[in-house]
């Protein structure tokens, strides 16, 4: 087949699914089927009765194929999961249209603020004046219903649902205005000269500032999002993949599991795989927060949406589509974001009623000044109350906590931490001690042969031999690395007649009709082997942090191996940075009490526990936190999964791509304890941001309201302008949001 | 006079605290078939009292007409369940739910309120 019939083959693999909203007989469907079917370029129809879906395959565009069913009567939209830019362009056109709503209310507004300032209108009492004016209350009208409609239809909806929001607020607020003005004109001689005003210019006024702060504040909000857009911008929208023999283009959708795919020097890695020919430098520094390039050859990992720096390269697809590394990511990270830590439930649990008391101050502000204010009370009402129903803004409230935490929980992405729920920012700011596991968290976690001291008589080869004989039949971490070093050597390993595993202790082990033990001190005892002057060694080697394996045959001490695992080069660094912050850092080992200590005192923890059973990591866990402490645990997310669980806020760290470890809050794509640091200060400043974002909403709120509601009038004389409180409303929203996108710059 | 307006004053707030607090009846529905369409527009979920049964899988179709940016997520609390949802495009929300009882599911800023029990 050639390049262009293949890929042209491809194409029509791909299906669109549509959502036509009043499929509601068996007749719609066959209506449907043929209209879509005479589109050229579709290939099949499969219209689902039951859920009023139809799959549509075929290269057309999704517009087309609505398009299509309209012309049949129809009204379809198109289900699939929209693009980032699709998004965007929508939330851009309602940008425009809420800008150019603004521009023509903001227009009109300044007329009608200009007669009315200037006194260019006759009295409103006399026949002329009231033509005027009732020129100038239809103009309202006109901005009322254009660029405010919507908050009146939805206050409607809203009141039959027994429910009240913002628009609920603006709604009455500017009604009111409009509705007494409107009566004032119509009937001038019913109302007292000196109450005989209109608001008009404060009704289009108040329009005009909350659109334009729905406007700015739609433009802020699309910032916070920006680290989800980074993230999805690192996929390719292409793969060279080889299809028989030759390496075609193909969109990223259709590559397949096992498709064997090449990445030249400089383009994106499309998907998942394993790197099956050449060799490369990649750059994994977007999704890891791993500053460093890594060197990648046959047989090593390669991630979606990393960069290739160097050579070109063959590798096979493993995880394709929502499987990737990088979909995962992007899934977390907006799952993430949408959830709220313990401190936002306050504010949700305010504004949840905050309307309808607001509502009932405004009818009580109504009733104060008609009982006990100056003359004319009438006057004073109006002004009054629409100052309250426009001045509070449960917007302030609402936004203070989802917006400071999705910009946080996307700031931690961008280092390469995955914070899995915004409880876990909230703990992470407060966490007194972090415990680190030591094998794999605090090292490397990949031991390697140190010291190998044979006894006399002995050869260092002899012993690495029967010691990697033997070990190659356990699955031990530390047998892995005595056959590493044997492999090394390029020494041959010998079959053995039979093996058994004498539990935490070593291994036992017929070889060439001899018996070997393997193991620790203790076995050797238990075995009455003697081991002489390598009881000197030993005790050595384990000052200086390794595991001794004594190796014995019939009986005889053959000698022994160090065994031990390096420290993480910048373990060190990261625990003083933890400490600074004033976090008790203490390290948690399976390993005997002198390998941790020197462990310990090479990096420097405050504290160590050794000799912990796996098992009982958790129980540690549990013991600290009985003493009041709030501690998070670090560890490696499978082998630590209860302990991680148990802990106020648990670490996964060195679990490479794998992403969804359930037992984590956070996990760290990067190897290195600074994400731990990292996650520590990011959590803090965006904690800190929320704090500050609930306290000038709940403040705003409680020093405007009984403002406008006129408590200073009695001492000062002062009256809040409703135009004022409109502006001070908008306002207040786009300063949160602004507020929390200034944590796009924080740097931990 | 003035007695009338106190009169018609407190009256206005008790109808607040009766309508938005005490008769509380919103739009009801039962998912039949596993699918139900929510429209979210003008500030409301319609409906916003969903009735499900545990332990079955349900789809809940989130139809959002409304273009102000606080439509935009759906959050289940206690659930953890949330959508990002676009103007215009259907989103088919899918899961089982497991634990009995009632779970509120607002906007992010939890204006946009309804109920989803679990039966």
């Amino acid at each position: 087949m050639s390049k262009v019939a293949d890929s042209m083959n491809n194409k029509s693999e791909i299906s669109k699914r549509l959502y036509v909203s009043d499929i509601s007989c068996a007749g719609c469907v066959e209506t449907i089927e043929a209209a879509l079917k005479s589109v050229p370029g579709v290939d099949e129809v499969q219209v689902n009765f039951a859920d009023r879906t139809v799959n549509v395959s075929g290269d057309v565009p999704a517009d087309t194929l609505i398009q299509a069913i309209s012309k049949s009567g129809y009204t379809a939209s198109i289900m699939e999961d929209n693009t980032e830019s699709e998004r965007e362009n929508k939330d851009l056109a309602h940008y425009k249209k809420l800008l150019k709503k603004t521009v023509i209310s903001g227009i009109i507004s300044l007329v009608i603020v200009a007669v009315t300032m200037l006194g260019l209108l006759p009295d409103v009492a006399s026949f002329r004046g009231q033509i005027s004016w009732g020129i100038v209350s239809l103009l309202t009208l006109f901005v009322l219903t254009y660029a405010g409609g919507r908050f009146f239809t939805g206050a409607l909806k809203s009141f039959k649902n027994h429910n009240a929001n913002m628009d609920t607020l603006i709604a009455i607020g500017t009604g009111v205005a409009w509705v007494y003005s409107t009566f004032v004109v119509l009937f001038p001689d019913s109302v007292s000269e000196i109450a005989r005003h209109v608001y008009f210019d404060t009704a289009t006024l108040i329009i005009t500032f909350i659109n334009l702060g729905s406007a700015l504040e739609m433009r802020a909000r699309g910032k916070t999002s920006e680290a989800i857009k980074r993230l999805i911008g690192l996929q390719p929208k292409t793969a060279r993949v080889l299809r028989e023999g030759s390496e075609v283009d193909i969109p990223i959708e259709q590559v397949q599991m096992d498709d064997i795919v090449r990445v030249r020097p400089g383009e994106k890695i499309p998907v998942d795989g394993e790197l099956t020919e050449g060799s490369s430098h990649v750059d994994e520094s977007m999704l890891t927060g791993e500053p460093v390039p890594v060197t990648k050859k046959v047989g090593d990992e390669v991630v979606g949406g990393s960069v290739n720096k160097s050579g070109s390269f063959l590798f096979k697809a493993t995880r394709i589509g929502k499987d990737t590394a990088l979909s995962q990511i992007i899934d977390m990270v907006r799952k993430a974001q949408n959830t709220k830590p313990e401190i936002g439930r306050l504010a949700d649990k305010v504004s949840a009623i905050f309307v309808p008391i607001v509502l009932i101050i405004a009818v009580l502000t109504m009733l104060a000044w008609f009982n006990f204010g100056p003359p004319p009370q009438l006057t004073y009402m109006l002004v009054t109350t629409m100052a309250v129903l426009i001045i509070a803004c449960p917007c302030a409230l609402g936004l203070a906590t989802p917006i400071s935490v999705m910009v946080g929980v996307g700031k931690a992405a961008e280092y390469g931490v995955l914070i899995r729920k915004g409880d876990a920012l909230q703990k992470a700011g407060q966490l007194t001690i972090v415990v680190l596991d030591k094998t794999g968290t605090i090292t490397e976690g990949k031991p390697v042969v140190t010291a190998i001291e044979p006894s006399e008589g002995w050869s260092e080869n002899e012993l690495l031999k029967i010691a990697s004989s033997v070990e190659t039949n356990s699955e031990h971490p530390l047998a892995e690395a005595v056959v590493e070093a044997s492999k090394e050597k390029n020494i041959e390993l010998i079959s053995i007649e039979s093996f058994e595993a004498v539990s935490g202790h070593g291994v036992r082990a017929l070889y060439q009709q001899k018996t070997v033990l393997l193991g620790n001190r203790k076995l050797m005892n238990d075995n009455g082997v003697n081991l002489g002057s390598l009881i000197e060694s030993s005790e050595k080697l384990s000052k200086l942090g390794q595991t001794v394996i004594f190796v014995s045959v019939n009986g005889e001490a053959v000698g022994l191996l160090g065994i031990s695992d390096p420290i993480k080069t910048d373990s060190k660094e990261a625990i003083q940075r933890l400490q600074k912050s004033g976090i008790k850092v203490v390290m948690l080992t399976g390993d005997n009490r002198a390998t941790a200590e020197t462990v310990a005192s090479l990096v420097g923890v405050d504290d160590f526990i050794a000799e912990v059973l796996p098992q009982d990591k958790a129980h540690e866990i549990t013991k600290l936190q009985e003493l009041g402490e709030k501690v998070a645990m670090v560890g490696d997310g499978i082998n630590d999964a209860p302990a991680l669980a148990g802990s106020d806020v648990g670490f996964a760290i060195g679990t490479g791509t794998d992403v969804a470890i359930e037992s984590a809050d956070i996990t760290l794509m990067r190897g290195s304890l600074h994400g731990v640091a990292d996650a520590i200060t990011i959590s803090k400043a965006t904690l800190r941001n929320i704090k500050e974002n609930l306290v000038g909403a709940f403040g705003y709120n409680s020093l405007a309201i009984p403002i406008a509601a006129g408590i200073l009038f009695p001492f000062t004389g002062l009256l809040l302008n409703p135009i004022i409180a409109g502006a001070a409303m908008a306002l207040s929203s786009v300063t949160v949001v602004t507020n929390a996108n200034r944590l796009r710059w924080f740097k931990p | 006079m003035e007695i009338l307006i106190n009169l018609v004053g407190l009256f206005i707030i008790a109808f607040i605290v009766w309508w938005f607090w005490i008769f509380k009846k919103q739009s009801e529905a039962h998912v039949e078939g596993n699918l139900l369409d929510i429209v979210v527009d003008s500030g409301v979920y319609e409906p916003s009292v969903i009735h499900v049964k545990a332990g079955e899988p349900v789809t809940l179709r989130f139809i959002r007409k409304d273009s102000s940016p606080c439509a935009e997520k759906v959050l289940f609390d206690g659930l953890d369940i949330s959508a990002d949802l676009s103007v215009g495009t259907p989103y088919d929300l899918t899961f089982t739910p497991e634990k009995k009882g009632e779970f509120e599911f607002t906007c992010q800023m939890a204006m946009y309120r309804g109920k989803l029990i679990v039966e």
